[in-house]
């Protein structure tokens, strides 16, 4: 049976892959098997690339015993968030407007898991242009929590949590805007890393909000996290806001504990209104850990941070009112109605955006208008000023932060869809680093007395991803977190 | 700050949404909300603070003007919802005669 395959991490799989003891279409094979198995229950893919995936496997096993050189994660499957391209496979972005469009390129991202030698599995569920927090916003199916299949497994990378977490691919990309990584990462028990902003090419990345978004890893160990993030970073000359510096090697990160490092506690954070009381048990407790393994425990404040979300829910919209003024129903996409051109693009977009890609447009078109560009978006901007004059100050006296990921555990379907405002304050933790563009991982701490994974987060200094790494690696360690669903409502399918 | 129907139509055309009667009612509600919360960015942000379009230093990149391979015609145009002749086929878009 190949249970063992579809339970074992991205790491165990590649040592017995390079050892000869597995090949890439036996896992390929088992994985697929699983979503099969899974898929009707959590619904985490729009689209399932069986076939690629069978081919991709037995070429890679092909070549490898030509005893060619084979990629970094070569044989490993890899669910692809839908938000990036992928020549000739359909990708959608969540979004009806893309419904049946099959790009003529690839992303970077995915070019450089081909060069990797990865196996792509199929393209993942999300929040339609990766804006919400539940997954509830894609236009195509609801993906569900693997942990308890009435609640929501997060958002916008809905469908790649929910993959991962059903054991239906050791690891996904997920894209993170506001908390996109993160939060659905908290929601299901796994690690979900955002890079600093630049670190991973945003080219064929379908664009949300340019200044903010930023690719990263879902896995469910942090050395997965980290296999997988090292296989896509660096620069590439394809997006100009690419970082030039070379990606650190993370490896030696990842033993190398915490003794010694000063962590800083973020004091509004724990403090804040919101807040479960398990999540905070949660986080407090991971704090207490870490300063037994050695770690310096220091108080920060992040004073500006609690205006993060409004002057996000300024910037973001905004940056997205510009960037899906190319779904005009010209090149790509649906095209609707006839008329003149105007006419015709205002019936494509009204028939082809949901109700909050509609809403976020118009905040940003509002917010950019003749007259209140100064009041909402260059006021947005000083205050971004304000947020990253923090964390300089807060990394001052410390290392790395640590704070709770979201401030409450997955909420049931339909909770917040008729309150837009209070699904963004879910965001309200996540928001900050990604307006600073600072790393920031969430790591498993554990369930809450609901049975619910609370996740915990790290934040580090720009190009600090390892030290993010260290905390994160020696946090799971200690903590011991199994990533395996259970519970009364979890996802009935035996491995 | 409260959003008019007037209001969110106008918005509405410059975005280029054909918005229903139903959507320009529950839209100018929420947004006069979210509005309301985002306006509280004004509390901090004074005019000697001076705003952050980027949060990572970098400066414009330039690369040699040499020719390169780029997606052949067909291509692109491949996913066109109408073309002709190798070309995107768009409504008339410019008044007067044919």
């Amino acid at each position: 049976m190949s249970a063992d395959l579809v339970t074992a991490t991205a790491a165990q799989l590649l040592e017995r892959l390079n050892a000869g003891d597995v090949s890439a279409a036996e896992v390929a094979q088992a994985h697929l098997d699983r979503i099969e198995a899974t898929e009707t229950q959590v619904d985490a893919f729009l689209h399932v690339m069986h076939d690629e995936a069978l081919a991709a496997a037995a070429d890679v096993d092909r070549r490898r015993a030509a005893g060619e050189q084979l990629g970094l994660l070569a044989g490993v499957p890899v669910a692809l968030k839908d938000i990036f391209t992928t020549r000739g496979v359909p990708t959608t972005c969540g979004s009806k407007i893309l419904d049946g469009y099959r790009p003529p390129y690839d992303s970077t991202v995915t070019a450089r898991l081909h060069a990797a030698d990865a196996v792509i599995v199929g393209k993942t569920n999300m929040d339609e242009f990766a804006m919400g927090s539940s997954g509830e916003n894609s236009a195509f199916k609801l993906s569900r929590n693997p942990w308890d299949l009435g609640r929501v497994p997060g958002g916008s990378s809905a469908g790649s949590v929910a993959a991962v977490a059903a054991f239906q691919a050791p690891l996904a990309t997920g894209t993170d805007t506001g908390g996109s990584i993160r939060q659905p990462a908290a929601f299901t028990g796994l690690v979900g890393a955002k890079p600093t902003y630049g670190r991973v090419s945003r080219y064929g990345m379908i664009a949300f909000a340019s200044s903010l978004d930023q690719c990263g890893p879902i896995a469910r160990t942090v050395t997965d996290a980290a296999l997988l993030l090292q296989a896509v970073a660096g620069h590439d000359p394809m997006d100009s806001t690419s970082i030039p510096e070379p990606f650190p090697d993370l490896r030696p990160s990842l033993g190398a504990g915490v003794d010694g490092l000063r962590i800083g506690v973020v004091r509004e954070f724990l403090e804040s209104e919101g807040l479960e009381p398990g999540v905070r048990d949660r986080t407090t407790e991971a704090i207490e850990r870490l300063g037994k393994l050695g770690a310096d425990i220091v108080e920060v404040s992040l004073p500006h941070a609690v205006y993060g979300v409004s002057a996000y829910y300024l910037i973001a919209p905004s940056e997205c009112s510009s960037n899906l003024s190319r779904f005009d129903g010209v090149r790509y996409g649906l095209r609707v109605g006839a008329g003149t051109a105007e006419e015709m693009m205002a019936a494509t977009r009204e028939q082809g955006f949901g109700a909050e890609v509609k809403r976020r447009i118009m905040i940003g078109t509002y917010a950019l208008s003749a007259g209140y560009y100064d009041a909402y978006y260059a006021q947005a901007q000083r205050v971004r000023t304000l947020i990253l004059r923090d964390f300089a100050a807060a990394f001052e006296q410390c290392d790395a932060l640590v704070s709770p990921t979201a401030p409450t555990t997955a909420f049931a379907f339909g909770d917040k869809t008729d309150d837009p405002l209070a699904m963004y304050l879910n965001d309200v933790f996540t928001i900050p680093a990604s307006l600073a563009g600072s790393p920031a991982v969430s790591v498993p701490g554990g369930l809450d007395d609901q049975g619910l994974p609370v996740g915990v987060q790290i934040m580090a200094p720009v190009l600090g991803e390892d030290v993010m790494f260290r905390v994160a690696a020696a946090l799971e360690a200690e903590l011991g977190f199994d990533p395996t669903p259970r519970g009364p409502n979890a996802l009935k399918a035996a491995l | 700050m409260s959003l008019s129907t007037d209001d969110v139509r106008h918005v509405a055309r410059l975005a280029r949404l054909a918005l229903t009667d139903e959507e320009v009612d529950s839209l100018g509600a929420q947004l006069s909300d979210i509005l309301a919360y985002a306006e509280k960015v004004g509390e901090v942000a004074t005019s000697d603070v001076p705003p952050t379009s980027h949060p990572y230093p970098l400066r414009n990149v330039w690369r040699d003007d040499e020719p390169r391979p780029s997606l052949p015609p067909a291509e692109a145009i491949a996913t066109a919802p109408q073309a002709e002749d190798g070309r995107f086929h768009v409504p008339r878009i410019v008044e007067g005669e044919a």
